[in-house]
């Protein structure tokens, strides 16, 4: 069978004005609100997007009609709509493509998803380091509420809507749903307790859902085409489809909007395979904090159990590509030198834990140490698991222990040589293999 | 020992002089407009005040605090937070290296490596005033979201894709020298202070900018143009 790919949210994007009002009304865009808000009740939309089945985009997979449902309604307080753009998870690369090219989409899945929470006050939380995101940001919604797709009575529906782009300021922790909160309210973004969960006391103590780029954009084409085309994609656990992000050695890497369920052989098809005269060594199936995948996985079906049960997290469909050249142990060490500059230092486990996973990193890299340098690793990596504050220490962990099961012979090797027994210049691009040299 | 080494309190900050708060004025109170809570402005607020000055000064600081009824510990502790917020004063341009893993591997050390020989400068430096009268602060980043472009750098985060050792020296070389530069996915680079404005939710001030660069780099296509030649869609 061959893979079908499903460009919905990219279907535009080689169209030269993608990114603006005109170009996205000449794809149907704002249709799904104008649906939405003359006939559809608030409730109406929700039932429609648990009924498709659409599951966070942002790396957790919890039902995005289901979180919808938990807002209270009728309890007198203002219901806030937040859209999680800060996409920093090392590999993860989609929503900002997106919304350089695409993002009234997004706009548009936000003024449906406040309508359905019946939210007045909505917000984008975009990371700071990405400018052209953020004018593209400005613009569209300066364009919305010039249109009357935001502000009073959109579309004389009765529905006001403010929408607010707030620039972050370099922090990956604040994509943690929670932090983002704590930073979208002029503080240090760390974590906080939960319960309670932002459905309850989100932004200011309110009822927020805090939602993936994704997540949202896809629900204009749920209320368009329906539950039931929405669930042609995918699986029944795992419906629709995403993007898929190829990165590294691979000949075309790039977005792939299709199908989840979709494997890394299939994928790697499109992409044209592994690049020239090499061979697939380590992946990741959903960005850095999810544990690595090898030759072995290539036909695990890239579905939230699937890759579950094969041992890793769908995480954000990141798949960084490595090939045989790749030192595993410096690529490992690189992410975890990441985790220790990231973590918030809130609790002790990941702010100490992190430092000395670095620490003893540092020291194999280099051929130093014996065989219990690496038990004193996973000893720490112990420490942190499932004792953190919150999942980024669980993340820092991830590619350390799987590189440890799959290539514990690689960190012996770098204590037999004394040194890391990898040449670093033969993994760039540039390297002569690629050019055919090889 | 001195009292710095104590690790005592600095004197206050004088706050900024009459003309520079008149000229903030308007776009402060505009950005704190946006919220319905006050101390949501802080972020933007920062940006603005390093829009102003190219880095978060003490001045700056207070600044915030003053506008937001918070005090200058408060603001402070924020903004050391946050890694985009610099203590130290940037260049006209902030260049980064992504050397994550994925950028790393293919080749974001080496470029990495070669800008601070070539330029002279360690991670978190800035050049020399060059004879044009410009200086660049270099710096290694973390995953910008780009790793379909990798080995890719960052001119005032702005994207430039699918760079080399030899691309990237020419374009620091072409910084300095005042030349313009166009990034691979937006327009042509503007300075960091200006930039800083944009970052605090300001449109740039040049209306084209908003189009450079296209909707879509050839790495964000290729599934679409696959779909495309197969004939197939959604
Ligand atoms: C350390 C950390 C970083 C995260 N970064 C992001 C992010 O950049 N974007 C995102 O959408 N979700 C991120 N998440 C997940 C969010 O906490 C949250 O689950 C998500 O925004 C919910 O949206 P969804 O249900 O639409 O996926 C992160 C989580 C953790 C623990
Ligand atoms: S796990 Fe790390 S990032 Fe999360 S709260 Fe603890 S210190 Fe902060
Ligand atoms: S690792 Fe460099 S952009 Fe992602």
């Amino acid at each position: 069978m061959t893979l079908k790919l499903a460009p919905v949210l990219s279907r535009a994007w080689d169209e030269q004005d993608s990114y603006t009002l005109d170009g996205y009304r000449r794809h149907d865009g704002y249709t799904a609100l104008r649906k939405a808000l003359t006939e559809m009740t608030p409730d109406e939309v929700i039932t429609e997007v648990k009924d498709s089945g659409l599951r966070g985009r942002g790396g957790g997979g919890f039902a995005t009609g289901v979180k919808w449902s938990f807002i209270p309604q009728g309890d007198g307080k203002p219901h806030y709509f937040v859209v999680n753009a800060d996409e920093s998870e090392p590999g993860t690369c989609k929503d900002i493509p997106f919304m350089l090219a695409n993002p009234h989409e997004l706009i548009e899945g936000i003024v449906i998803g406040a309508y359905a929470i019946r939210s007045e006050q909505a917000f984008i939380y975009v990371r700071g380091e990405v400018t052209h995101v953020v004018r593209r940001l400005l613009a569209a919604v300066r364009e919305a509420y010039a249109a009357g797709f935001l502000g009073k009575d959109i579309l004389g529906s009765g529905f006001d809507l403010e929408l607010v782009v707030h620039v972050g300021a370099g922090a990956y922790i604040c994509g943690e749903e929670t932090a983002l909160l704590d930073s979208l309210e002029g503080r240090r973004g760390q974590p906080r307790n939960r319960p309670p969960f932002p459905a309850v006391e989100g932004l200011y103590a309110s009822p927020t859902v805090v939602n993936n780029v994704e997540s949202v954009a896809s629900v204009p084409s749920i209320i368009r085409r329906g539950k039931d085309w929405f669930r042609t994609f995918g699986s029944e656990k795992s419906a629709g489809f995403g993007f898929f992000s190829l990165s590294g050695h691979v000949v075309r890497p790039g977005q792939y909007e299709v199908g989840l369920g979709v494997t890394l052989r299939e994928l790697l098809d499109l992409a044209g395979g592994i690049r020239h005269g090499h061979r697939l060594k380590f992946w990741t199936p959903g960005g850095s904090s999810t544990p690595l995948f090898t030759e072995d996985h290539l036909d695990v079906p890239l579905d939230f159990e699937n890759v579950q049960a094969a041992g890793s997290i769908l995480g954000t469909r990141a798949l960084q590509v490595f090939d045989e050249t790749t030192c595993v142990v410096r690529a490992v060490l690189r992410w975890t030198e990441f985790y220790a500059h990231e973590s918030c230092g809130k609790c002790t486990p990941c702010r100490e834990g992190t430092y000395w996973l670095v620490q003893a990193y540092r020291r194999l890299e280099a051929g130093q140490g014996s065989e219990a340098e690496l038990e004193k690793l996973l000893d720490i990596c112990d420490n942190i698991n499932g004792r953190a504050f919150c999942a980024l220490g669980d993340g820092a962990v991830s590619p350390i222990v799987s590189s440890i099961k799959y290539f514990r012979d690689e960190y012996l090797e770098h204590l037999r040589h004394g040194c890391c027994p990898f040449d670093p210049a033969r993994t760039t691009v540039w390297a002569p293999a690629l050019t055919g040299a090889y | 020992m001195s009292t710095a080494e104590l690790g005592l309190p600095r004197v206050p900050a004088k706050g900024y002089p009459q003309d520079v708060v008149d000229r903030l004025e308007p776009d402060a109170d505009a950005v704190i407009a946006r919220y319905p809570v006050k101390r949501s402005a802080l972020l933007p607020l920062l940006h603005l005040v390093q829009a102003e000055e190219g880095f978060v000064s003490g001045d700056g600081i207070r600044y915030c605090a003053e506008k937001l009824g918070l005090s200058t510990a408060e603001v402070t502790g924020v903004a050391t937070f946050y890694s985009m917020y610099k203590r130290r004063q940037v260049g006209d341009f902030h260049v980064g290296v992504c050397t994550n893993t994925l950028c790393a591997v293919l080749g974001g050390d080496e470029i990495f490596a070669e800008l601070k020989a070539h330029l002279g400068v360690g991670n978190d430096e800035r050049t020399a005033v060059s004879p044009e009268g410009r200086s660049l602060t270099l710096e290694h980043i973390e995953c910008n979201a780009a790793c379909d472009f990798a080995p890719m750098m960052t001119v005032n985060w702005e994207f430039f894709d699918n760079m080399t050792p030899d691309k990237a020296k020419a374009l620091v070389d072409d910084l300095l020298a005042g030349r313009p530069v166009v990034a691979t996915r937006g327009p042509a680079v503007c300075g960091f202070r200006e930039t800083e404005r944009i970052l605090a939710g300001f449109e740039d001030r040049r209306e084209d900018a908003v189009h450079g660069g296209g909707s879509a780099g050839p790495e964000s296509l290729v599934g679409l143009t696959i779909a495309k030649q197969r004939g197939e869609q959604a």
